[in-house]
Order: C-alpha cells, then sequence, then structure tokens
C-alpha cells in the first residue's frame, strides 16, 4: 500500500480499530442458537451456524481504482466491527473480495460469480454508475441484495440495491439555494464531465435554476472522461462571468481542472465554484492549495463534529493509517454493512426478500454523517452540506440542510 | 460576441491564444519523444505515456523529500526535471537492451511488447504509490498568474511549461543536426547497412536514441505535474492523442511533429471555444483522420528512401 | 471429396477443426455448469475477433487496432434490436414517453429517433450486423490501402478511429446510452435470454456460428485468394507488378475480418445482456490482438484456444490475486513476442504433431502423412517500409 507512515504493526492497527468500533455503542447482536441455520437462511445462501459471506464488488486495479479504494476500506472495517460485537445474528461476517477492474462486464461476471457461486447473502459494492448499471440486472435476475455507496444520478430504483450515497435531488437543489441566496446569484454556468451522472445532474439544476431560483443558465458543457486541458473553457468563464460555476468534472480531469484554474489567476473571492464531485479523496490528488475557498456539496465531510464521525475517523485512521482520508463516498459505503445487519436482525433472516422488506424505515443514530433512515424506495433520508475548503485538504461546513427526502424520480425534473 | 468591450475581446484573444500555445507544448513536448523513437527508429513505443508517468512520480518523490524546508521547496524543481529525465533514459536504456534490440525488423511486434510493458509499468505504480492521485507541491513561483493588465491573466506554469518545452525542442534539433551522434543517427536511418560499413555502431545510436526518447517523456511528466494529475493512469490519457501528433506531422520529421501539435492543439482549443469540449475533440480527431485518409504520409513526408 | 477436403484446408486442418467441436459442443458442456459455460461462451464472441485478425494481420499483413469498431457496431445493432423489444410500452410505463429505451427518456429525447427505427425488425437487424461493418470496413479501407498506406500507419490511425468512436458513443448518449451503454435486455422476438436454458442454445448457436467463420476461413486461405494474399504480405511489390490489385485484396480481409468481429459482437450482446463503450476503444481493441497473437497469428483455430485461454487465466488469476493479472497480462504481450512468435499453434506444429504424426504413421505405414506447415512471414533485415 501507499503510505509509508504506518509505524504500528498490521495486528496491532487492526485490535485498536476493532476495540473503537465496539465503543462505538451499537446494541449487541443476538447468539447463533437463538437463530438456527435452517430457519434464518431458507435460499440456500452461504450461511452456516458460525458464519455469513458476504462480498465486496469493487474495482482495485484499472482507471476507477482511485476512487473505489477508500468504498472497500470503510466497508472492511465496518465489518471488522460488527464481526467484534458478536457479528450478525450471531455469526461472523466472511468477506469474499471480488475485482471488477474498472470493466463493465467484469463487474457482472463477477457479481454473478458472487450471487450463483459464493451464494453470498448481500454484496457491497459498485462505484460508477456504468457499473452498477451492468449488474443490476444481474441482482434482479438472481435475486441479490448490492449495497451501492455513491451518489448518483437517481432515476433509478430497484428492489435489490439500497442506495446509500445521496440521489440527484438530494445533492443539487438545497445546495443551489443556498447559494442562490448566499451569493445572490442570478447566473450559473454547468461543466461537467461527459457522461450520464453530470449531464442528469446538471439537468435537474438546470431546471431547478430556471423555474424556482429565476436565474438563468449561460452556459452548459462537457468535456470527454480524462481531458486534461481546460484553458478554453476558462476563457469563457472569464468572458461571461457566471455569478456560479456548477462543476461534476471527475478523476484524473479534476486535478487538471482546479490546477489551471488556479493558474489562470481566478480566486475564489472573484468567482464562486460549486462542485459536486470533490471529495477529501479527490482533494488528495488536486492538493488543498489549489481548492482552498470553494464550496463542495456533499452529505458528509470528515470534517464534521459528532461523537459518531470522531469515533469514526479514529476508527478508520487506526485500521487503515494517520494519512487516510474519508470522503463522501467512503462514509456512505461504512454505512452499507450496518444497515444490512440492522435489517437482518429486523427481519431475523438472511433471506434476501425478507432482507429488502425490512429494510425501509431502518434508522441509523450511529451513522458519522448523523441520523439516516431508509425510505421506502431504498435511497436514505439524509442531509445536505456545503463544505468550504481549506488549503489543508479538509473543508469546513458552512451550511447543514434539515433531513431530505429521496426522490429518485422528480417530477418536474424530468 | 454582441455585448462585450473591445478590450474585453482582444483581452480573451490574448489569453485564448495562450492557452492554445500550451495545449500545443503539451503535445508537443509529449511528441517529442516519439517522433524520435518512432520517426527515426520505426519503433512504436505504446509504453511511452508511461515513461512519462515515471517522470511524474520522481517528481512527486523528490517534491516531497523537498517538503521538510521552506527553501529546498522553492528550488527543487529543476533538479526533479533532470532526475525525471534521468529516470526515464535508465528504464528506456534498459528497455532498449533487453526487448527492443531484438524487435526491430518487427515493428508490429515492438508495438505489441511495449503496450505489455507499459501495463506492467502501470501495475507497478499503482501498488507502489497506490492507486491515488498524488499531488506534487510546487514552488511559489510556479503557482498564480501573471497579470499583464486588469484583463489579462497569463498561467505560470503555462509560461514554464512552454519554456521546458522550447529548451527541449531546440535542445533536440541542435542534437539531430549540430552534433556527431545526430549525423550517426541520420546515417543509421537513411541506410543502416551502409552506416554499418561506414563504422558507426548502429546499435550503440539505437540505444542512445530510444533512451534519450524515453528521457524526453520524464521531462514532459515532470512539467505536467504542474498542470494536471498524478496517477498509475496519467500517461495513457495523452499517448493516443501523441501518435496521432506524430503521424499527422509525417513521421520522419521533427519540423512536421512541430507544425502538426501547433495545428491540433490551436483548432481543438479555438474549437473548445466556440463549441462544447467533446465535440471539438471529436471534430478535430475527425479531422485529423480525413486528412490522413488523402495525405497518408503526413504533413511533411520524408523524402528519405528506407 | 478429396476437392472438399482440400478447398477448406486440407485434411490435417478438418481434423483439428473437428477436435475443437468436440471440444466445445460435448466436452465443455458436458463438464462445466451453466456459469462457467456462460462465460466460456463470452470468450469465444472474442475469438470471432481473433479469427479474423489471422486473416488479416496473420495472412494479409495488415495490423488493425481497431477491431473493436466492429465488434462494437455488431454488438451495437443487436443491442438496439433488443433494447427496442424491451422497451415496450408497457415495461416502460413510467417514463414521460414510454416505448422508447428508458435513457432516451432520461435524456428528455420523446421520440425514438431515425437511427433507432430499422432495429424494430430482426431480418434488418441481423442484415445490418453483417453489411455495416463490412461498409465502414470497405471506406476505410479504400481510403487507407488505395493510397497505399499500410503497416503502422494504419495500426495507429485505426486506432485512433476506435479512440474517435468511443467519445463519439459516450457523448451522444441520448443515441447511445454512453458510457453506461445499453443494459438490461431480456427477450429476442419474445424468447426470454436470461434464463439458463436459453444460455444454453445461445452457447450453441455461438460455437457454431464461430466453427462456420472458422470454415469460411480456411476456405478463403485455400483458395487462389488465400496464396495471393501470402504473397502480397511478403512482396508486395512483386504481387502488384504482377498486375494484382494489391489494395483489393486487403481491403476484402480487412472488412472478412470486420464482419466475422460484428458476429462476434451480436453474440456477446445476446449471451451477456448488455453492450457499452468499453467494447469499442482502443484498449480492448489491443487485447483483441493479444489473443490473436497468444493462440498463433498463423493458426485460424489457434486463436480460438488463444481467446479461450488467454482469458480463463483473466478471469482465475482475478478472482485470486487481483493485482497480478495485470502484470500476467503485460508479461503475456512481451513473451509471445519474444519467444513465440507463433504462438500457441507453433508449440503444436513443433511439439504435439510429430507425435500425432508419427502415431498416425505407425498406424498406416503405406500413405505417409505429409505436413502442413504454415507459411511464415518472411524476415526483413530493414525496418518496414511505411509507405512507398
Amino acid at each position: 500500500m501507499h503510505d509509508s507512515t504506518r509505524k504500528t504493526p498490521a495486528w496491532k492497527r487492526h485490535l485498536l480499530a476493532v476495540a473503537l468500533g465496539t465503543g462505538l455503542g451499537f446494541a449487541g447482536a443476538a447468539g447463533a442458537a437463538d437463530h438456527p441455520t435452517e430457519k434464518v437462511s431458507t435460499t440456500g445462501l452461504a450461511v452456516n451456524d458460525d458464519t455469513v459471506k458476504v462480498g465486496i464488488l469493487h474495482s482495485i486495479t484499472g482507471t476507477m481504482a482511485i476512487s473505489e479504494t477508500g468504498s472497500v476500506e470503510a466497508e472492511k472495517l465496518a465489518i471488522e466491527q460488527i464481526n467484534a460485537m458478536g457479528g450478525v445474528l450471531g455469526r461472523k461476517i466472511e468477506v469474499i473480495q471480488e475485482d471488477g477492474a474498472s470493466d463493465w462486464p467484469t463487474f457482472a461476471e463477477k457479481s454473478r460469480k458472487l450471487l450463483t457461486q459464493d451464494k453470498v447473502a448481500a454484496v457491497f459494492g459498485c462505484w460508477t454508475s456504468a457499473s452498477r448499471k451492468a449488474v443490476l440486472p444481474v441482482f434482479e435476475k438472481e435475486n441479490g441484495l448490492l449495497y451501492y455507496p455513491t451518489f448518483y444520478e437517481g432515476l433509478e430504483q430497484s428492489k435489490n440495491v439500497i442506495y446509500t450515497g445521496q440521489e440527484a435531488t438530494q445533492q443539487n437543489l438545497a445546495g443551489l439555494d443556498w447559494i442562490a441566496k448566499e451569493k445572490d446569484a442570478k447566473t450559473y454556468y454547468l461543466v461537467g464531465s461527459d457522461y450520464i451522472w453530470p449531464r442528469t445532474s446538471n439537468k435537474i439544476a438546470r431546471k431547478h435554476i430556471e423555474n424556482v431560483l429565476g436565474g438563468e443558465v449561460i452556459g452548459e458543457e462537457y468535456y470527454p472522461l480524462g481531458n486534461t486541458n481546460f484553458g478554453s473553457l476558462i476563457n469563457k468563464i472569464r468572458l461571461k462571468k457566471p455569478d456560479v460555476v456548477y462543476a461534476s468534472i471527475v478523476g484524473g480531469s479534476n486535478v487538471a481542472w482546479w490546477k489551471q484554474l488556479k493558474a489562470a489567476g481566478i480566486t475564489p473571492e472573484r468567482q464562486t465554484i460549486v462542485t459536486i464531485s470533490v471529495t477529501e479523496d479527490e482533494v488528495l490528488g488536486i492538493g488543498g492549495e489549489n481548492i482552498a475557498g470553494y464550496y463542495s456539496s456533499m452529505k458528509y465531510f470528515q470534517s464534521l463534529e459528532n461523537d459518531n464521525n470522531q469515533a469514526f475517523v479514529k476508527a478508520f485512521k487506526a485500521r487503515w493509517g494517520e494519512d487516510s482520508v474519508i470522503g463522501d463516498v467512503t462514509q456512505a459505503a461504512y454505512l452499507g454493512p450496518w444497515l444490512w445487519k440492522a435489517a437482518v436482525e429486523k427481519a431475523g433472516s438472511f433471506d434476501v426478500d425478507a432482507v429488502a422488506a425490512a429494510s425501509a424505515d431502518i434508522e441509523l443514530e450511529t451513522a458519522p454523517e448523523g441520523y439516516v433512515k431508509v425510505h421506502e424506495n431504498h435511497h436514505l433520508w439524509s442531509k445536505l452540506r456545503m463544505g468550504q475548503w481549506k488549503a489543508d485538504g479538509q473543508a469546513e461546513v458552512v451550511y447543514e440542510s434539515e433531513l431530505i427526502e429521496p426522490n429518485p424520480f422528480p417530477e418536474g425534473y424530468q | 460576441m454582441g455585448g462585450y468591450s473591445g478590450q474585453e475581446l482582444t483581452a480573451i484573444f490574448v489569453m485564448q491564444g495562450f492557452s492554445g500555445l500550451s495545449l500545443f507544448c503539451v503535445f508537443l513536448l509529449m511528441a517529442l519523444g516519439l517522433a524520435i523513437i518512432f520517426g527515426q527508429m520505426g519503433v512504436i513505443n505504446m509504453a511511452h505515456g508511461e515513461f512519462l508517468t515515471l517522470g511524474a512520480y520522481i517528481t512527486w518523490l523528490i517534491s516531497e523529500l523537498a517538503s521538510t524546508s521552506p527553501w529546498l521547496q522553492q528550488v527543487y524543481f529543476p533538479f526533479a526535471i533532470v532526475a525525471a529525465f534521468a529516470g526515464a533514459f535508465l528504464l528506456g536504456y534498459i528497455v532498449e537492451r533487453v526487448m527492443i534490440s531484438r524487435l526491430y525488423h518487427r515493428p508490429l511486434d515492438t508495438l505489441l511488447a511495449t503496450w505489455g510493458l507499459g501495463l506492467i509499468l502501470q501495475q507497478i505504480y499503482r501498488s507502489t504509490f497506490g492507486p491515488r492521485e498524488v499531488s506534487v507541491g510546487m514552488p511559489d513561483w510556479l503557482m498564480g498568474s501573471w497579470a499583464v493588465n486588469d484583463m489579462i491573466d497569463i498561467p505560470l506554469n503555462g509560461l514554464f511549461v512552454m519554456a521546458v518545452t522550447l529548451i527541449m525542442t531546440v535542445g533536440v534539433v541542435s542534437m539531430m543536426y549540430r552534433s556527431r551522434w545526430g549525423i550517426k543517427l541520420r546515417a543509421t536511418t537513411q541506410n543502416r547497412l551502409m552506416a554499418n560499413a561506414a563504422g558507426i555502431n548502429t546499435k550503440r545510436v539505437d540505444r542512445f536514441t530510444f533512451a534519450l526518447g524515453c528521457g524526453i517523456a520524464g521531462v514532459a511528466g515532470a512539467a505536467f505535474t504542474t498542470i494536471a494529475s498524478t496517477g498509475p493512469t496519467t500517461g495513457s490519457l495523452y499517448i493516443v492523442d501523441t501518435f496521432l501528433v506524430v503521424v499527422f506531422g509525417g513521421a520522419a520529421s521533427l519540423l512536421g511533429t512541430v507544425v502538426s501539435a501547433f495545428g491540433i492543439a490551436q483548432s481543438q482549443s479555438i474549437l473548445e471555444f466556440f463549441l462544447s469540449g467533446s465535440m471539438a475533440k471529436v471534430i478535430t480527431l475527425l479531422v485529423v483522420v480525413g486528412i490522413l485518409m488523402f495525405r497518408p504520409q503526413g504533413l511533411f513526408a520524408s523524402k528519405v528512401r528506407r | 471429396m478429396q476437392n472438399w477436403i482440400s478447398a477448406f484446408g486440407g485434411r490435417q486442418r478438418l481434423l483439428q477443426l473437428a477436435a475443437l467441436a468436440v471440444l466445445l459442443l460435448v466436452v465443455l458442456p458436458l463438464t462445466l455448469d451453466i456459469f462457467r459455460l456462460n462465460l466460456i461462451g463470452k470468450y469465444l464472441t472474442y475469438a470471432f475477433v481473433a479469427v479474423g485478425l489471422v486473416l488479416c494481420w496473420g495472412y494479409g499483413g495488415v495490423l488493425s487496432l481497431g477491431q473493436g469498431i466492429f465488434f462494437g457496431l455488431g454488438g451495437y445493432c443487436m443491442a438496439m434490436f433488443l433494447k427496442l423489444e424491451a422497451s415496450s410500452p408497457e415495461n416502460t410505463a413510467i417514463q414521460s414517453t414510454p416505448g422508447i429505451p428508458d435513457f432516451m427518456d432520461w435524456n428528455q429525447i420523446t421520440e425514438l429517433p431515425a437511427l433507432w427505427m430499422p432495429f424494430h425488425s430482426l431480418t434488418l437487424t441481423i442484415l445490418l450486423i453483417l453489411t455495416v461493418p463490412a461498409l465502414f470496413a470497405f471506406v476505410i479501407g479504400v481510403a487507407m490501402f488505395k493510397r497505399r498506406v499500410g503497416g503502422v500507419y494504419f495500426a495507429i490511425i485505426t486506432q485512433a478511429i476506435a479512440s474517435i468512436a468511443t467519445i463519439l458513443i459516450i457523448g451522444q448518449q441520448g443515441f447511445t446510452g454512453g458510457i453506461n451503454g445499453i443494459t438490461d435486455l431480456r427477450t429476442l422476438m419474445g424468447w426470454d435470454i436470461r434464463p439458463d436454458s436459453a444460455k444454453y442454445i445461445l452457447y450453441f448457436l455461438c460455437c457454431v456460428l464461430l466453427i462456420l467463420c472458422l470454415l469460411i476461413g480456411q476456405f478463403v486461405l485455400s483458395s487462389r485468394y488465400g496464396k495471393l494474399l501470402i504473397a502480397m504480405r511478403d512482396q508486395e511489390d512483386r504481387v502488384r507488378f504482377s498486375g494484382y490489385d494489391v489494395a483489393n485484396i486487403k481491403i476484402f480481409v480487412f472488412a472478412l475480418a470486420g464482419i466475422f468481429s460484428a458476429i462476434g459482437g451480436a453474440m456477446f450482446a445476446l449471451q451477456v445482456g448488455f453492450m457499452s463503450p468499453s467494447f469499442v476503444g482502443t484498449v480492448v481493441s489491443i487485447e483483441m490482438v493479444i489473443f490473436c497473437a497468444v493462440g498463433g497469428r498463423l493458426s485460424l483455430i489457434g486463436a480460438v484456444y488463444g481467446a479461450l485461454l488467454v482469458n480463463l487465466a483473466k478471469t482465475l488469476l482475478s478472482e485470486s490475486f487481483p493485482q497480478l493479472w495485470i502484470i500476467f497480462m503485460g508479461a503475456l504481450f512481451i513473451g509471445v513476442v519474444l519467444l513465440f512468435p507463433r504462438g500457441l499453434a507453433g508449440l503444436y506444429d513443433d511439439f504435439v504433431q510429430p507425435h500425432i504424426d508419427r502415431f498416425l504413421a505407425s498406424r498406416r505405414k503405406s500413405a505417409p502423412v505429409k505436413r502442413e506447415q504454415p507459411i511464415e512471414p518472411v524476415q526483413r533485415s530493414k525496418p518496414q517500409e511505411v509507405t512507398s
């Protein structure tokens, strides 16, 4: 792995993390004896008297490994903590990890393997929309259960998926409302990488700006994924002088975009920029000094000041090294195993149908982001926060909304 | 462009020209190494992007070392460039010796072998430095912009990349046309047998040429840390564009490479200004391929018999 | 009878083909469960491309790094047909415009684009799968080969075209599904393609089509045209001076390889249930070349084994050592090129075939078996000419 600062031996860190986890105050689990295997698993899942198997399916090789590493770490941490507390229905969780290799058909192939060969009870995984779209038919056909951590474009709802990140209306509307008021913004410039999530997010943003905020969108454009030259775009922004630039540029392009903005003499004082695609993970590559002063619209920041989050950050760093950072998606990935545990215990069964049915209205008081609750549509009620970046790579939360109801199929935004 | 003052338009014109120029420098810096290797030796180095990444990571390592003292932070960059060159040069030398030297008569096979090399290098970077992107700490004099007047801001990192490009280009041209090595190289390119007969150690020329091309890619990597990201797959972002630049210019002609890098960069940059980014890229690529269909030998065909 | 045998590559080749057919149609279905068999079926779709590359690269000397385009064209044609069927007004009732594919609805398209119209009909779709790639290959071929662009240049230009195609598909997401591709394909003429029974049928269909393609390939190579192809690869100018239009020979083989790839793509969409731009781009196109190189660039049947083995290794290695398979893949590229330029087929010819020959000869002393060696490319001491 990459950081050189890990001086504590792995087992020690492990123990520490686990100890911190048990200190979080989650309710202990009932013993396996109360839940005989033939009762909690009637569909041939990989459950026995001692263990239950789950899958983790992320890219650890290829271009998406950059983004998905944090999710894998968070999911493993949550599972270790759950195991240290006695597991789920008295059974330890065993992880089968597969590599999606940043390749959508591989995701589909591996998810089919996890479901039909390994018979896992749940899968925590996927990151990009494309990988989720590729595995969705597999999960629906084989009746699996997927916990999907990324904020995404919405327009989707499935019995077999629990979306632990925000859908587009949750992530966009409240933030736009705030920025419009705070900066008295009238004109907006929408930019993004060229794929479905930025385009859908911008579509929703545009409708909201035009119909609700009474503002004007004076530019909307997309650059190919991996583009590293934003000179022309920056010049256009200087010429048109929008009150707010609303950005959803992802991946390697992100770094180029922020560095070139700074180099072009654009400063947060002269130009307000709100992005919906930068978390603490991305800031590592961008460099805090290049993005300081601009805003991110997210549901979670590492700097959140509440007890849950402080315990989580401490456990995460103890497990994965002091240098680790935690972004929005990492936190959402961490929720997955806990939500699954809660649903299994509520249902008293590992069977996918029972767990999926029990998932609605599951509440998690102990989530690092604060309180979350699963909606009937399998998305989470969550808050929206505006973080203003600082040079040290952390964000200062300058605005926090009320709990927002997830609405993956928004009326009037289609 | 109604509603804007003349002064504004002039400012945009200047800055737009500048951003086209920086894109040109990015292309040229990347293509220079390739032009030498591909143009002169007929070897396709698909791992060229990974040599660039090596240069970027070397720069990052040195910037991490330098971050211990504020004074070092200000001065390390030139040294990092030299180290990036040396590292990529060395790796190139080894690769030529072990792999490329056996494949000179099979150009299509070098393409496959170097692609494999690229895969391996990428995974090594990923295992060594982690899959996440790293941020190279910049000295202050490379950050921000030079405000010519109220309206015009010229990015300093862009100026820096331009300076590096200029130095490298002049260096390569003078080496090719003003040095003994250049004479030997051109002799080898034109007629390997005769060059051998004239007492030129063509194998050594090959080795040095390949390593030099890789070294230049390393410098490009170091320079690009100022404007873009550094991660395991950084280099592969540039590789297809770069090959097009070299082919479009006419393989054996350095002048052709310069002209085609300029043409492609400016047209892409201008199109980006008037259209959306994705469309600009597609149109540029289509035009390039279209022209290549009518003039497959490139803009500046070499008259050399091979 | 003898005529027929030699028309399809001779007895030895036909026996090898029969062995392959037994392996694919009998041995594998009996030994593997449907999950693994479906994976094999997926790998076989890449074998179509590899077989095409043997013809056009191994025998024709034309290396295309853009075979993904043709694979993609075939795959997208098939996927568009299936998607239209899956987007019946009943299935898509929750959309603002029912009856069009879901991603169009997300992109505010309110009626089916004209581009999609032909894909209401299966006959037309199959026709397009076969003709569109051929036409496209013809256009590229005419532009390139008539101007005597070849070798390395051709490789790079086809690669550029592949990358343009990817950017176009991703950019026009209202029409193509963008980077997500076309997903959630369900039925073919009302027949559900997702259950295990359907997967078996599709697997056998895929095998039969592949064997047909192999037969066509062997027929072409055994014909007069095949001899010309080899002659052209090795001494282009002499063939030209003999009065042949070299460009036409190349265009034909390139188009044939394109059609094979497109069939593979269509079978891919059917078996895997989706299609995405990652099958059009440069990376996958180069991987296809390595399948062919591993199998042996001069052996049609070898290419099938190459595609199978590389992908099996990839799947198995990535299950147990995810970090390693990329390094393995890279090492495979280098190793095959440096050490085994003739690939698996070369190893087979050198080590296995002599034993078989001896065995056969001892059985039938009377008729000594004549070995059929593929004709190696002439090794040149100077770099290949790019243009003349």
